[in-house]
């Protein structure tokens, strides 16, 4: 890790957000507070942090089913997010979308996504839309290994190399899809290979390694904004966690499961900020109280924000 | 108003080349919408000429991305009108149309919308086999959130494209090619017609004929043998499937108490049930007699013109089943 010029405590502070915002869901979920399964994003935050450190407010992002990590850092409000888990209408969608389709258009997110692979196109063609009005925004398009293997990834990805799109799709690897290990389900070691169908860039990084993420973003957006074209990003990573929130992972060996646990991005990033001098303890500390404190709000926000009535089950099919 | 005769193929393509010099967010993309091949010209000569690559997008063969890439183009501010050759391949892009185009607005509580059209050409006309020649209007009718569109003359494919393109939501537009020539007068200039209102196509007192695209023609034409008959059918012409104007069948069985629905698709599950089954619900005391369907069987497409001659309803069907309830 090297981290001159980078806000690093930025991403320390974006990590840490996710992480106690997705643990407070853990928490709720075993309490029984949570309507429903969640996929949680603990243990792939230097992803998100890494990349969306890149954008502006006006660039877009389009998500995943674990998507909590996105919303957040491009900017969510936490309490409208835990308020749409909840299923209540302070929720980003009133309680319509849920965890799997929260979206914020003031903010360039176009959603969760309950459909594996179904980030891709939309992703490429919000990155039409970026190249058609002749802006320099781009489009980041997550996803994760398992959807590299539908046809969407090859339809997008080939529409987004030949039309030059300001797309960057960057996978989220944590070797498994749902409980299927990436030696089961691909023939290659890196999903980065794919990009040499297309004629794009394809970069590996530690997706734990958050100074390592920010960078591979960085020049792939740095010329997907000149008119550079598309780059696919490998982030290797690891869920701490299962697929969904009941999921207790008993198919992954606790060996390597402890082993990938040690390579955590925020005790990695506490580290650098400490070895470089760049925080001290204190500040560390005061970073995760403060989270507590906002995700405590969040949880507090969402179980007194009222459910949905009936009169608002019919409202909003259609755009008027 | 001023008007011109034109084909159904060249009025659907003005009401696009129209609103693609009023809105610079409008564009076209589809397989061969630019180039030489252009199976079924849909997007129109000349389009591509006056446009050019930006604006009109030839895509490969991805029906997936092609409506996947439209829905998040959507989004944000763009107004695609993109194409799938046939209908058939519906299948292969229904998660972009079904799950992400049509619930979008819903889901995200308003934040978001799909305004785009899919234009897909429909109907076992030439013999193409089973993949070539579908009308799956009903796939797209079970997805709440889409509007589907299918009109039967040259002014009504110029008049709804327009309204389509200029429609806030996603709209299936489906061009079937045994009308795609089929000439008629089209008003020139800014026409519209809105979705949701019917078309009385032809008066009549004794019984009330409903169709969409190309089986309103042969609806005409089975009413030009019933009237020798004595038989007197009023035909609908529905325009549009979602919204339904559902007044207009109501109003019309009203007066003649009698329901024939015709449609090429295949019959279990068409839209034609659909239409029965609301006409049961809220106009059973109007019906002096049972419904009838004329429709496709429930089998593939076959490709024989031997068989193919059977499969689609004809004129004689639609009479055949008038005579069993007059």
């Amino acid at each position: 890790m090297g981290a001159t010029g980078l806000d690093l405590l930025g991403m320390y502070r974006c990590m840490v957000r996710i992480r106690t915002f997705e643990e407070h869901i853990l928490t709720e979920w075993r309490a029984g507070e949570v309507p429903g399964e969640v996929h949680l994003y603990s243990g792939e935050e230097a992803v998100a942090a890494g990349v969306i450190a890149n954008l502006r407010v006006d660039d877009y992002v389009v998500s995943t089913h674990r998507g909590h990590g996105h919303v957040l850092a491009k900017g969510g409000d936490p309490a409208r997010m835990m308020a749409e888990v909840f299923g209540r209408t302070g929720g980003y969608c009133r309680g319509k979308g849920g965890t799997m389709h929260m979206a914020d258009a003031t903010l360039g997110i176009l959603g969760t996504n309950g459909i594996v692979g179904a980030s891709l196109p939309i992703a490429t063609g919000v990155g039409l839309y970026c190249q058609y009005m002749a802006t320099d925004r781009v489009s980041v398009c997550f996803f994760g290994d398992g959807a590299s293997n539908r046809g969407t990834f090859h339809e997008s990805l080939d529409l987004a190399s030949i039309w030059k799109l300001p797309v960057i799709y960057v996978c989220e690897n944590n070797y498994y899809g749902m409980a299927t290990s990436v030696e089961e389900h691909m023939n290659i070691n890196d999903i980065a290979e794919r990009a040499a169908s297309y004629g794009i860039p394809g970069v590996v990084v530690d997706g734990n390694d958050v100074v390592a993420v920010h960078d591979a973003a960085a020049e792939a957006i740095i010329r997907a904004r000149s008119g550079g074209g598309t780059t696919l990003i490998e982030c290797k990573t690891w869920r701490h966690h299962g697929h969904f929130t009941a999921d207790p992972a008993y198919y992954r060996d606790p060996d390597v499961h402890n082993e990938h646990l040690q390579r955590d991005p925020i005790i990695r990033c506490g580290a650098l900020l400490l070895s470089q001098g760049l925080a001290t303890k204190e500040a560390l500390d005061a970073v995760h109280n403060e989270a507590i404190a906002e995700m405590n709000a969040a949880v507090e926000f969402s179980k007194n924000s009222p459910w949905p009535e009936e009169d608002e089950l019919l409202v909003g099919l259609y755009a008027e | 108003m001023e008007s011109k005769m034109m084909t159904f193929q060249a009025a659907a393509a003005e009401g696009v080349a129209q609103e693609m010099r009023r809105d610079p967010t409008v564009y076209c993309a589809g397989e061969e919408v630019s180039a030489h091949g252009q199976a079924y010209g849909v997007s129109g000569q000349g389009v591509f000429e006056e446009f050019g690559e930006k604006r009109v997008r030839n895509t490969p063969i991805i029906e997936t991305a092609i409506v996947g890439h439209a829905v998040g183009a959507a989004a944000v501010g763009l107004r695609p009108v993109v194409e799938l050759m046939f209908m058939d391949f519906l299948g292969i892009c229904m998660d972009e149309l079904a799950n992400q185009a049509a619930k979008m607005h819903y889901m995200f509580a308003g934040q978001y919308k799909a305004p785009m059209v899919l234009r897909v050409s429909s109907g076992a006309v030439r013999p193409a086999g089973a993949h070539h020649s579908q009308s799956l209007e009903a796939w797209a009718a079970h997805v709440p959130g889409l509007k589907i569109v299918a009109p039967s003359t040259a002014a009504d494919a110029k008049g709804l494209m327009i309204t389509s393109i200029r429609d806030d939501n996603p709209v299936v537009f489906i061009e079937h090619r045994a009308l795609l020539s089929v000439e008629g007068e089209v008003p020139a200039g800014d026409y519209t017609v809105p979705l949701g209102k019917a078309r009385v196509t032809r008066e009549g007192s004794d019984v009330t004929l409903v169709a969409w695209s190309a089986m309103v023609p042969t609806c005409l034409e089975a009413a030009g043998e019933l009237a020798a008959e004595g038989i007197d059918a009023e035909v609908i012409d529905l325009r549009s499937l979602i919204p339904l104007d559902k007044e207009a069948i109501l109003s019309s069985v009203a007066k003649t108490g009698k329901l024939v629905i015709a449609h090429e698709a295949t019959r279990t599950n068409g839209f034609g049930a659909e239409i029965a089954a609301m006409v049961a619900d809220e106009g059973f005391d109007l019906l002096k007699s049972p419904i009838r369907r004329v429709t496709a069987p429930d089998i593939p497409v076959p490709c024989s013109p031997a068989l193919l001659k059977h499969f689609v309803p004809n004129a004689q069907k639609i009479r055949a089943a008038v005579i069993t309830i007059s």
